[in-house]
């Protein structure tokens, strides 16, 4: 790909009328955003990492005193705190497999030539569009035992879908899945249009099943962003908050975002806090690295 | 272009400059959102109209209250002049420096006389008998129960009750009779449900429900002044009054497993249950036949009894602090001065807050101006509450992730799940320095 790279301003420009430098407007851009990342994202990634091996706590004046590695050593002794991480992985991939499979197959659905196309489509992407908080409260009047709608369209009388500790994490799943999967629908439908017709047409003429076209043509071109919608999707289901604190107190649904928020903020031990968020950042970075490696050798193929 | 700067930075220093002339005559309080603090709303309003004061209740959603209320201490801001908190977070905020000290203040107007005994140990007192205190009683608050007045009347119900357990259905006198009618009206098939408890264990919700357990059974959960939990909190009373929670748990309408205030109100305005668990300071709302279609028929009585007779339920409620970081700190003594007063305290009474005035309470008066009036006087005299130290929310958290498995779903034994806070607790305690 050729990067077109701008060497000059047009001289016609509203900028170059003012007699801006090519290295201003650069300044003018970049500086900005770089010290928001500074202020907003760097800074307190440092100053937490200190406060990680202190015992510090915002709620009291007590100076912070160095623990060193106690809160880590502690925090990965914690049954409670590999419960909630065994519940964010149990959740990840219920969640992530649910919206790849939907999105995916949706996207399939879409990918040809039917009436309203585009219309279709959009209403399919309203459920992303709508903030977590309220998919959460609305999804809480739809299983409920009593009144709810979707005890009633499947009759199953009075199941309850969030207060059984089994089936409260799948219910919370499923609503992630009714929200993200158009997330994935999207870019699959993109990489799905990009596949060359003429790979299709060649299958044809060789008689290839709609199986070996599939898995030959269809999901080795559409893989690469397939990748980057489950990066996504996964680095979003790990951080996981709103909808599983909205839904259910189950201790079952406790993802690890649920028990950093209580230890941060209603706890307020905040130097063990910053230790279990490294913890889980170590953690993310440790998936996405994984993925990205095999996007790359998807992509070298 | 340096002009419209210079226009700006005129226009924003004007604006602060309005900003802090307009707030010496201002003060704010900060709340939960709920009930009582719109009539607080209205209370304040006759103290601008007296003194020309401004005073604003802001308030916030009960979930993120607490969260809201330390993270402006913490960064010691002085947005709030005032703050009604939590009677849990007396300690956290007075050891931190949040809350100026009210010891004064108490002593000059004899607050101790003339506010609920009570209210004044667990809303202003810290640490406990230390004669320091730190809030004034505003809202006196515990958890009462109400009732479906037409259910237990109807004579049918009353034959067949009487003809199952041998004596007249009438609102419970103890946890025996609590659950012998619970068990009666629990009948799944007509989509009625016995009792309606707190489980929700997001805060403190799960465990006020299960205090008016264990209070009443005897029991208690630690010793305050020591830090003692072992043998306390897991002693057999308290074994046996989990156990009582977890049968009740058994008679809730079903998906009851994330229920506070909230949904307890729902099921006596829904028909969903014979007799529900709440806070006193959510009762107006059930005698409103706006919010309750059974409010005619809705009828209240206090936590009953234990098995050997004791009978106390779960404190709520709050005090009103001042912030140490208020920049309006004298302003806010001049609006307490005005708050304690009696016939303020009685005026906070007709606008529906819960007073913690003795005396307005003893009033014929005040116990016959609504219907569950004189439950709340008889329970305000016998309250308890949870643990008041800085680590409070710990506990709290230790203590729903031992019970809510074993409550709501069963899982091991109440006496395992005791065992195991009793562990938990003394840790924390250790952790602290407190043992």
């Amino acid at each position: 790909m050729a990067t077109v790279v701008m060497t000059s301003l047009d001289s016609k420009s509203r900028a170059a009328s003012r007699g801006l430098s090519d290295i201003k407007i650069r300044n003018l851009f970049i500086i900005p955003t770089i010290l928001f990342l500074i202020v907003f994202n760097i800074f307190p990634l440092i100053y937490s990492l200190g406060y990680s091996f202190t015992d510090f706590r915002a709620s009291t004046n007590a100076p912070a005193t160095f623990v060193g590695l106690q809160n880590y050593r502690e925090l990965l002794n914690d049954p409670f705190i590999w419960a909630n991480f065994a519940i964010t992985a149990k959740y990840v991939i219920v969640s992530v497999t649910g919206q790849v499979v939907v999105g995916f197959g949706t996207a399939m659905l879409l990918n040809r030539e039917i009436p309203f196309k585009g219309f279709i489509t959009t209403l399919l992407l309203l459920p992303m569009m709508l903030s977590m908080a309220v998919v959460g409260l609305f999804w809480k009047l739809l299983y409920d035992p009593s009144f709810g709608i979707i005890n009633y369209a499947l009759g199953l009388g009075s199941f309850e879908w969030l207060a059984n500790p089994e089936m409260a994490l799948y219910a919370v799943a499923i609503t992630d899945i009714w929200m993200w999967s158009p997330f994935v629908m999207l870019l699959s439908l993109a990489g799905l249009s990009a596949v060359p017709r003429h790979l299709y047409e060649a299958a044809a003429i060789d008689r290839a099943g709609p199986f070996y076209t599939f898995f030959r043509i269809t999901l080795p071109l559409v893989a690469p962003i397939l990748m980057i919608a489950i990066i996504f999707r996964t680095m979003e289901a790990f951080k996981t908050f709103d909808l599983a604190y909205i839904l259910t107190s189950q201790p079952t649904t406790e993802v690890i975002s649920i028990r950093l928020y209580k230890m941060a903020f209603q706890e307020w031990q905040t130097g063990r806090s910053c230790a279990l968020a490294y913890i889980v950042l170590i953690m993310v970075l440790a998936i996405t690295n994984i993925y990205v490696k095999y996007l790359n050798r998807v992509k070298e193929r | 272009m340096r002009k419209t700067v210079a226009g700006l930075l005129a226009g924003i220093s004007f604006m602060f400059a309005c900003g802090t002339s307009a707030q010496s005559q201002e003060l704010t309080i900060f709340w939960a959102e709920w009930d009582p603090a719109n009539y607080l709303q209205e209370l304040v309003n006759e103290y601008e109209a007296e003194t020309g004061v401004k005073v604003t209740v802001e308030t916030t959603p009960w979930a993120d209250f607490q969260t809201k209320a330390f993270t402006e201490f913490n960064a010691k801001g002085s947005a709030y002049d005032m703050v009604v908190g939590d009677s849990q977070w007396i300690g956290a905020a007075s050891e931190a420096g949040h809350y100026v000290d009210l010891t004064e203040f108490f002593n000059q107007h004899k607050l101790n006389e003339v506010m609920a005994p009570a209210t004044v140990k667990y809303y202003s007192e810290y640490p406990a008998n230390s004669g320091k205190y730190w809030s004034i009683p505003a809202e006196g608050d515990a958890v009462g129960w109400s009732y479906r007045k037409d259910w237990f009347e109807d004579p049918k119900e009353m034959e067949a009750f009487k003809a199952k357990y041998g004596y007249d259905l009438a609102p419970p006198k103890d946890w025996k009779q609590l659950r012998d009618i619970a068990e009666f009206f629990h009948r799944p098939d007509q989509k009625r449900y016995g009792i309606a408890i707190y489980t929700d264990n997001s805060y403190d919700g799960l465990v006020m429900g299960v205090e008016n357990a264990i209070f009443s059974f005897g029991g208690e959960l630690g010793d305050y002044s020591t830090y003692k939990v072992d043998g306390i909190i897991n002693s057999e009373k308290n074994v046996k009054a989990l156990e009582a929670y977890r049968e009740l748990y058994g008679f809730t309408p079903p998906g009851w497993a994330k229920s506070f205030f909230v949904e307890n109100n729902q099921a006596i305005t829904e028909n969903l249950a014979a007799m529900s668990m709440n806070y006193f300071a959510f009762f107006p709302a059930l005698v409103n036949e706006a919010s309750n279609p059974n409010a005619k028929v809705t009828g209240f009585f206090a936590n009953p009894a234990g098995p050997q007779g004791d009978q106390y339920a779960a404190l709520g409620g709050q005090g009103i602090s001042i912030v140490s970081y208020s920049e309006n700190k004298e302003e806010a003594m001049k609006f307490l001065e005005w708050f304690v007063k009696d016939e303020t305290q009685k005026r906070w009474a007709e606008l529906g807050g819960y007073t913690a005035s003795a005396k307005v309470l003893e009033s014929e008066e005040f116990q016959n101006a609504t219907p569950y009036n004189k439950a709340f006087y008889e329970t305000m005299f016998r309250v308890k509450d949870f643990w008041a130290t800085p680590e409070y929310a710990e506990l709290l958290i230790q203590m729903n992730q031992r019970i809510y498995p074993y409550v709501t779903a069963g899982q091991g034994t109440a006496k395992e799940a005791l065992d195991a806070l009793a562990k938990d607790w003394n840790a924390t305690f250790k952790k602290y320095g407190r043992q």
